[in-house]
């Protein structure tokens, strides 16, 4: 009873934390943008969140490099379980124009598992509310609340 | 095209002092591996809008004395430097010692064309 | 006293990028900073051995994804002079439009996140407001709203129409009257002030010192603008850069906050003397040679040299970008002040972190 309510309330409200993992911060404008009064992403009860430990979605930008890896795994570590994780942006998804380069390992999903990726460079606003939300989906099936 | 001062090794602590004494400020240094004839290292300073490019030529595993008790930004600089091309300076006031970018697992200096073993300072 | 030492980042609520510093405190005061980079690091200049010269645009632009447009712009001028290429009049007045458009956006981004840094949620969500109109005048004139790849060798690539020119100087003015009414907000409110006067002080000779640039450069009394060296169209509209006095956060925001009208002006004066004519002339061959261009970024001087030997690859690029430069004046505000002001401080220089470590 107690769970169903909490779970109702992960839903309805998600809590999202953004870490800047090495992008061109295109991405990281768009994602703030989504915060701001044109796109307004709390309408839908999604809260921008600053500590890994009070969030349930985290939104990745950017490609892994040999050092923030590490910085990712730790909060991906810190988040508490259930949890989804969202790729951004060309480079989250696959290291975008720089997967050649020299320190950079590839896409988030070389590190750390990823629920949705969303494609774009930079992504725009719209795609990313569209990501958290598929997200939503994925989790409610996790927690089974396929309904 | 571009219009250098050619540098010795031996001026550049001499020449920076120069420079900060008459009021130029440093813009930064680039360094450019020219292959077999060494790298190339400038140092860009400008006063007024108006730049001056000094162009300092060593053979590879030379040590460059640095000019960061100088010039205090220029640590980061040379820090750079020798994260990417393993080019040492002696006397950084801020030492990262090729870790300022890099990771150990990736440190091979990857900016040379002929890499060349790291040496301690 | 007993010190502590806390780590600032690489994860932090005010910070959108990953720098982390490791703070020496006694109490509540800071004794020491010690920055860490290398969280963005991705070595991107090396690329031009594997991308050709055209292709580097693409790379040069995501350096930086909030001034994309100027880092192309830099990189172009720089391979034309390289070249000997000739741009066009008219493809030289567009890029001051847009490289304009694209200070506006970075400069209210800013004033934004600072609000945001100090505690003022209501503002930053008032100038992101305003933005939004810029990112659609972007959006509508070069179909994306972040990265604007309009540059190319020898000139651009879209033209704007006469309804087009219109519209942006009816948006412009909108955009205008809305900052000018946070202008009491952000420059005369008493909390504000608070937190912001006499914070982070930078004197004119450690300024110029440290080797800062851009609006920290000019808000401790320095009149120094790459603009001022007459790039794009500037040569002929002329520029008069932004001074401020009193060296601390407050000083800074003035000066972006008065640079943000003064653009918005620029661009209304390239708009009224576009002239007519070709956008872009046509390149042929390979460069050889070695340049160094500088443009003023939304943050500071942008600087590039470029090595060419005449093959399609580029032999160096190295960038020098505004925040790179701004990291040493950074470390010298720290010292002295209080663990509740660094993130104001650390704001106040506009750090752009990938631009710094490319």
């Amino acid at each position: 009873m107690l769970g169903n309510l909490i779970n109702q309330g992960r839903i309805k409200s998600p809590w999202v934390v953004h870490f800047d993992c090495g992008s061109c911060n295109g991405c990281d404008i768009e994602v703030l943008a989504c915060l701001t009064p044109l796109y307004d992403i709390e309408r839908f009860g999604i809260l921008n969140i600053g500590n890994p430990k009070h969030a349930d979605v985290l939104l990745v930008t950017g490609t892994v490099n040999q050092r923030n890896k590490h910085v990712l795994k730790n909060i991906y570590d810190q988040m508490p379980t259930p949890k989804a994780v969202i790729a951004i942006g060309a480079c989250g998804c696959s290291g975008g124009v720089f997967r050649e380069a020299y320190n950079v390992v590839g896409g988030v999903d070389k590190v750390i598992p990823v629920d949705v990726y969303v494609p774009g460079c930079p992504a725009r606003p719209e795609a990313i509310i569209d990501g958290v939300v598929a997200a939503l989906e994925k989790v409610k099936k996790l927690l089974g609340m396929t309904a | 095209m571009l219009e250098t001062i050619p540098l010795s090794l031996d001026q550049v602590a001499a020449v920076a002092k120069e420079c900060f004494d008459d009021g130029w400020r440093q813009v930064t240094m680039s360094a450019v591996d020219c292959g077999e004839a060494g790298f190339e290292i400038f140092y860009h300073y400008d006063k007024d809008l108006v730049m001056r490019h000094y162009r300092l030529s060593i053979p590879k595993e030379t040590v460059v004395p640095s000019i960061s008790p100088v010039y205090f930004c220029a640590l980061l600089i040379e820090n750079e430097i020798r994260d990417q091309f393993g080019i040492c300076f002696s006397d950084i006031v801020l030492d990262f010692g090729g870790a300022l970018y890099l990771e150990a697992e990736v440190r091979a200096m990857p900016f040379c064309k002929v890499s060349v073993a790291e040496k301690q300072s | 006293m007993a010190r502590t030492i806390l780590p600032f980042g690489p994860q932090h609520p005010v910070l959108p990028e990953p720098l982390h510093l490791k703070l020496t405190i006694e109490d509540e005061t800071v004794v020491e900073a010690l920055p860490t980079l290398g969280y963005v690091h991705r070595g991107l200049e090396k690329l031009c051995e594997v991308r050709d010269f055209n292709q580097m645009i693409q790379i040069v632009e995501r350096v930086c994804g909030i001034c994309s447009c100027l880092h192309a712009l830099c990189y172009c001028e720089g391979v034309e002079q390289i070249m000997g290429v000739e741009v066009p009049r008219r493809a030289k007045y567009l890029r001051t439009i847009w490289g304009e458009l694209h200070r506006v956006h970075s400069h209210l981004l800013w004033l934004g996140l600072f609000a945001d840094a100090f505690g003022f949620e209501s503002l930053f969500m008032q100038f992101w407001r305003v933005r939004e109109r810029i990112m659609d005048i972007m959006e509508a004139t070069c179909g994306n709203r972040v990265v604007v790849s309009v540059n190319v060798i020898g000139g651009v690539r879209r033209d704007l129409t006469p309804e087009q020119c219109k519209w942006i100087e009816e948006q412009v003015a909108i955009a205008e009257k809305e900052i000018r009414q946070l202008s009491s907000t952000i420059l005369n409110d008493y909390t504000v002030k608070k937190r912001c006067c006499g914070k982070g002080v930078l004197t004119k000779d450690q300024a110029y010192q440290l080797g800062a640039v851009g609006p920290m450069l000019r808000g401790s009394g320095w009149a120094q603008d790459a603009r001022q060296t007459g790039y794009a169209a500037f040569g002929e509209l002329g520029f008069e850069p932004i001074v401020e006095y009193d060296g601390d956060s407050y000083a800074r925001s003035a000066v972006r906050f008065r640079e943000t009208l003064q653009s918005l002006d620029i661009v209304r004066l390239a708009i009224a003397r576009l002239p007519e004519g070709e956008i872009a002339s046509k390149v042929k061959g390979k460069p050889q040679g070695e340049t160094v261009t500088r443009v003023e970024q939304p943050r500071g001087e942008l600087m590039y040299y470029l090595k060419a030997d005449g093959s399609k690859h580029m032999d160096r690029v190295r960038i020098r970008t505004p925040t790179f430069a701004n990291i040493p004046p950074l470390l010298a505000m720290l010292p002295g002040c209080e663990l509740a002001d660094v993130p104001v401080i650390v704001l106040s220089i506009d750090p752009c972190i990938s631009c710094t470590e490319r």
